[in-house]
């Protein structure tokens, strides 16, 4: 055992504060690395042994024994942590932090049930103020609503639930105020006092239905909004769990991934111009088929389909093309086969780019991650702004499963129900190239103009037969 | 007077550390945005002191701590998985070293033991 006067040392507050202060700095510097490519792992590994210091201070300070119980507990997640991200694929990353998010968010709920029980069922006791009891209700039904929404949308991207929304139509709002409501009124009344398990109970079931009921009617595509927005409810619950605890650490800690999460949200929710309120709201992806639905037959214009071999004289041809990524390329699994399509035309002097949409996938940045696992150079990865800039002099956009994020609707037709999201400009390039498996609108459900522009070309099939046959007949050209 | 200042010390940093919070991340590219949200995944694992800290106290019942266990558990994951997740996305990020033109310049490099410079 540890020397009397060492352990004492050890177990000192300030000498605890100083190990978090260290670890606090690790992540802030570890997240500094992720601002660019080259600094990220060191960054990321920085981070890591910040956290290990900040659970070895922890350790430190831990009176009573139950080494038993944390060494089970750590056994027990790194035993399921360690294979799962190992041998996760990249394209079920956002399935993947998703899940991650709700286990953050449960244990913040558990967390708190614990203590409010250890308390003896009421926070009506000597030494618990009542800030303490505010926090601790704040996170339990936080860390409630995130565990529970984490698990509906990992079900949704894992598509063990149907990815279309489901929802209570227009009760749905009603249902969830209520939900809220209740959540609160729970809260209030434990936190005045009220000696009861069963209604803390109570409150951590309206807030596990809020967490359903909210993320159930989101369609697919909002994905982003809802992933980054469940991120930052973890985060802030965690720093509301140090609040409560008086441990500075899940503070600051807390408080940064809040911040990140609710920053991605905020560009999430631009990127799609749209409001945070809207989304939540769900009902997108109804109200906008029965528009699209309505707009679909005002189209005279014609679709031009082409081949695959067509496709190769064009692209064989170009100075410069842009490849335009959506989530029908990570379904297809086509990351691959399009950056070998990009080195054979590499090879023959084409310039290639990647144009991508910040909410294109089912995850902020999902695109890129599948684009660098089949080695594409981060170079060549282009941010939306920088993109556009570049479509005047794209000789050929290669569209590969993306649609809504680059339909001229949003600029050009005011009716159109994404009037104003900022979009992929590849209407301006001199030809456009879209591989699609079938004429039906995307999530969204509206008409894509660009299809019936003139200079566009449609390409059906499966993304990834079809870009492996461009490769193919390549060769040939 | 003690608890009051407890709380407002404690608030200043919830606060400070939101501003830090929001500086560093907006200095996130897009591209990066992937890698950033499981990286943060991880760091919100640090709940799992949460759990070590109650965990530690007396009064728990056996009830208490079997949703503990499963606390702790939940932090591990998030820690454990985070990092190592967000490390393998980030290789894939990282500059790979270009392709040599000719295998012979690659051979005159190992035998220069040059080769020991790539990560």
């Amino acid at each position: 055992m540890i020397h009397p006067v060492m352990g004492t040392f050890l177990q000192a507050q300030s000498f605890l504060d100083v190990l978090y202060i260290i670890a606090f700095g690790l992540f802030i510097q570890g997240l500094r690395g992720l601002s660019g490519p080259t600094g990220a792992v060191r960054g990321n590994r920085i981070a890591a042994v910040g956290m290990l210091i900040a659970i070895i201070a922890t350790l430190l300070n831990v009176n009573e024994g139950n080494w038993g119980l944390i060494a089970l507990g750590i056994a027990l997640g790194a035993a399921v942590g360690i294979p799962a991200a190992r041998q996760v694929k990249m394209t079920a990353m956002p399935q993947m932090v998703a899940l991650f998010n709700g286990v953050g968010g449960g244990a913040v709920f558990l967390i708190a049930w614990a203590e409010f029980r250890r308390y003896g069922s009421t926070y009506n006791v000597a030494g618990v103020p009542t800030y303490v009891a505010v926090f601790s209700v704040f996170a339990a039904i936080v860390g409630s609503v995130s565990f529970w929404g984490s698990n509906i949308a990992f079900g949704k991207l894992q598509e063990i639930l149907p990815g279309r929304p489901i929802s209570l139509g227009s009760a749905q709002q009603v249902v969830n105020l209520v939900l809220l409501i209740l959540a609160l009124a729970a809260g209030v009344d434990l936190v005045s006092g009220a000696h009861s398990e069963l209604l803390f109970i109570g409150m951590l079931v309206c807030a596990a239905l809020l967490g359903n009921a909210v993320v159930l009617p989101i369609g697919g595509a909002d994905m982003p909004v809802v992933i980054s927005m469940l991120n930052a409810f973890t985060g802030l619950s965690a720093a509301a769990t140090g609040i409560a605890l008086d441990n500075t650490a899940l503070i600051v800690a807390g408080m940064i991934v809040g911040a990140s999460g609710s920053i991605l949200t905020n560009l999430m929710a631009v990127a799609m111009n749209r409001s945070i309120p809207s989304i939540i709201a769900g009902g997108f992806g109804g109200g906008g088929a029965v528009e699209g639905a309505s707009g679909a037959g005002e189209h005279a214009g014609t679709v031009r389909s082409t081949s695959a071999a067509d496709a190769a004289i064009q692209l064989a041809y170009a100075n410069l093309v842009v490849i335009v990524p959506g989530y029908g390329m990570a379904v297809a699994q086509a990351q691959h086969a399009v950056r070998e399509l990009a080195k054979a035309l590499e090879a023959r002097g084409v310039e290639v780019n990647y144009a991508i949409h910040p909410v294109a996938g089912r995850m902020p940045g999902h695109m890129n991650v599948l684009l660098a696992e089949a080695d594409v150079p981060y170079d060549q990865l282009k941010e939306m702004e920088d993109a556009n800039q570049e479509f005047q002099r794209t000789d050929v956009s290669l569209v590969i499963g993306a649609n809504d994020v680059t339909n001229p609707a949003a600029k050009n037709t005011p009716s159109s129900p994404i009037y104003g999201m900022p979009i992929l400009e590849v209407n301006e390039s001199h030809s456009v190239i879209v591989i699609k498996r079938s004429m039906n609108p995307g999530f969204a459900g509206i008409e894509n103009e660009l299809y019936y522009d003139p200079k566009t070309q449609m390409l059906f099939g499966d993304a990834k037969s079809a870009v492996t046959e461009i490769t193919a007949d390549l060769a040939d050209v | 007077m003690i608890l009051a200042s407890v709380l407002t010390t404690n608030l200043a940093i919830l606060v400070l550390a939101g501003f830090v919070g929001f500086i560093v991340i907006s200095k996130v590219p897009n591209t990066l945005h992937t890698p950033l949200m499981s990286g943060t995944n991880a760091i919100h694992g640090i709940v799992l002191l949460g759990g070590l800290l109650v965990v530690g106290l007396s009064g728990n019942s056996a009830f208490n701590k079997v949703i503990l266990v499963i606390a702790i558990a939940f932090g591990t994951i998030n820690i454990v998985g985070g990092f190592l997740v967000t490390d393998r996305m980030l290789e894939m990020f990282k500059s790979k070293p270009k392709p040599k033109p000719t295998p012979a310049e690659g051979k005159d490099a190992a035998g220069k033991g040059e080769a020991g410079g790539d990560s």
